[in-house]
């Protein structure tokens, strides 16, 4: 490995969070991004090649050594560390639409759901997974949220592109404010399932 | 997991409901009334496009009634909207007629748009499962990350900064410091001078008029105290009767 790549794993080994492109590239100053991009791979290779008992993950725009999945099970009997909590339905779904629909109030998300999602919301804002974004400009200007970066890594998602995309789901990535353009698409889906 | 949904259940799933279907329906299975609805539609089979509205407005309303949902909210309206719907399919119409227009259109979109939600809470879930099976390194708090100069600061950032700092504040132990209300010295003296002029008097005079309940408490403690002293007796002639305070022993008092 380059003398580069050695200071990226052991910059990564010592970091507690995903770690940006842009600030493994502020280690060196004779580094340019592209030089980091390319240490990164040979650190990734390295791990895949040699078979190491961890691997470089991209999550939340940065990288972060993991373990292995198959190390798992093995892991947690040990007790050296805990799975993170199974998500509940509930929860999932109201990730689901504001990860779509974000920024998006209160409102659309009950009326999506069918169901009162106060409780949600603030479990989800106090676990640090969606924020407030702004305020909507509608009549009291209700709290808009948003998905944060933590979100992202609790899947394991590089950004929220990685999401299935737009155009195999009905529902659009960014918020259709005319309620006419949301039935019209509906119609048009009901015209093509019949 | 804390997210729960403010449901709250009088008592257990025990019923089969769909009439004789025979699957038994636990609350914990959905996640609202849409939820419920979708799933009454796949057991019977039916296209969301094509809902046969009294029959399965019906089996909603069977299936709330079974699983003891009557107190949540939630299913009450979608069970009146069914109900409002049905009646609607019912009234009679020219479906030659151009404006006609599918009341169940709003509903059919809802459980659409619910049914595609769904979906992707699957897809994260199981994102959210895979990432699970993976460790990093211990986890520390992320650091704050700190705005470049000079500080670019909007009115969230301001406002939540302020919830923190609110937050973080012990709350303010305060005492309800109260000058001494017992003055039992003078109690004292006004039973003396009392007692100086008649041989007994009554509880109630002792009080004297206009008493606060710190003079209550200063008289009794100066009469138990001066009882104690020998000073006085107190008796009681029968029971419920006021209580008369009479001089120990009258000559050597006087």
């Amino acid at each position: 490995m380059s003398p580069l790549a050695q200071l990226l794993e052991a910059a990564l080994f010592s970091a507690c969070r995903p770690i940006t492109a842009e600030e493994l590239a502020s280690l060196d100053s004779e580094a340019s991004p592209a030089d980091v991009r390319v240490a990164l791979e040979q650190l990734r290779e390295h791990y895949d090649f040699n078979q190491h008992g961890v691997e470089l993950g991209e999550m939340a725009g940065g990288y972060q050594i993991l373990t292995r999945p198959a190390h798992a099970a093995a892991i947690e009997r040990a007790q050296f560390t805990v799975r993170a909590p199974k998500l509940t339905a509930a929860t999932l779904e109201t990730l689901a639409v504001i990860a779509y629909r974000q920024p998006v109030g209160r409102l659309e998300i009950e009326e999506i759901r069918g169901v009162s999602a106060g409780g949600v919301l603030r479990s989800l804002q106090e676990r640090g997974l969606i924020e407030v974004v702004g305020r909507s400009e509608a009549l009291g200007r209700p709290l808009l949220y948003g998905t944060t970066p933590l979100f992202l890594e609790l899947l394991g998602l590089g950004d929220l592109a990685d999401l299935p995309k737009a155009e195999e789901l009905t529902i659009a990535l960014r918020p259709h404010r005319a309620t006419a353009e949301g039935a019209d698409e509906a119609a048009a889906y009901v015209e093509a399932e019949s | 997991m804390t997210a729960t949904e403010p449901l709250t259940l009088p008592e257990p799933p025990t019923s089969a409901l769909g009439g004789g279907a025979g699957f038994v329906v636990e609350l914990e299975a959905f996640s609202g009334p849409l939820d419920l609805l979708l799933h009454l539609l796949r057991e019977e089979q039916l296209e969301i496009a094509d809902i046969p509205i009294a029959r399965i407005a019906d089996q909603f309303l069977q299936a709330v009634h079974e699983l003891g949902l009557n107190q949540a909210a939630d299913y009450l309206d979608m069970a009146s909207r069914l109900v409002r719907l049905k009646v609607q399919m019912l009234l009679p119409r020219n479906s030659e007629e151009d404006g006609w227009e599918d009341p169940r259109a709003e509903l059919v979109r809802r459980l659409l748009e619910y049914q595609r939600i769904r979906e992707v809470a699957v897809w994260l879930g199981r994102a959210a499962a895979r990432r699970a099976e993976q460790f990093a390194r211990g986890y520390l708090p992320p650091a704050p990350v700190l705005p470049p100069p000079p500080l670019a600061l909007n009115l969230m950032d301001m406002l939540s900064a302020i919830d923190r700092v609110i937050a973080g504040m012990p709350s303010p132990v305060l005492h309800n410091v109260v000058a001494r209300p017992l003055n039992v010295e003078a109690a004292t003296r006004r039973i003396e001078d009392l007692l100086a002029e008649q041989d007994q008097i009554r509880w109630l005079d002792a009080l004297g008029s206009g008493v606060t309940i710190a003079d209550v408490l200063s008289t009794l403690l100066a009469l138990l105290e001066l009882a104690k002293r020998g000073r006085l007796r107190l008796l009681q002639p029968t029971p419920f009767t006021p209580m008369v305070i009479a001089r120990e022993s009258p000559r050597s008092a006087a």
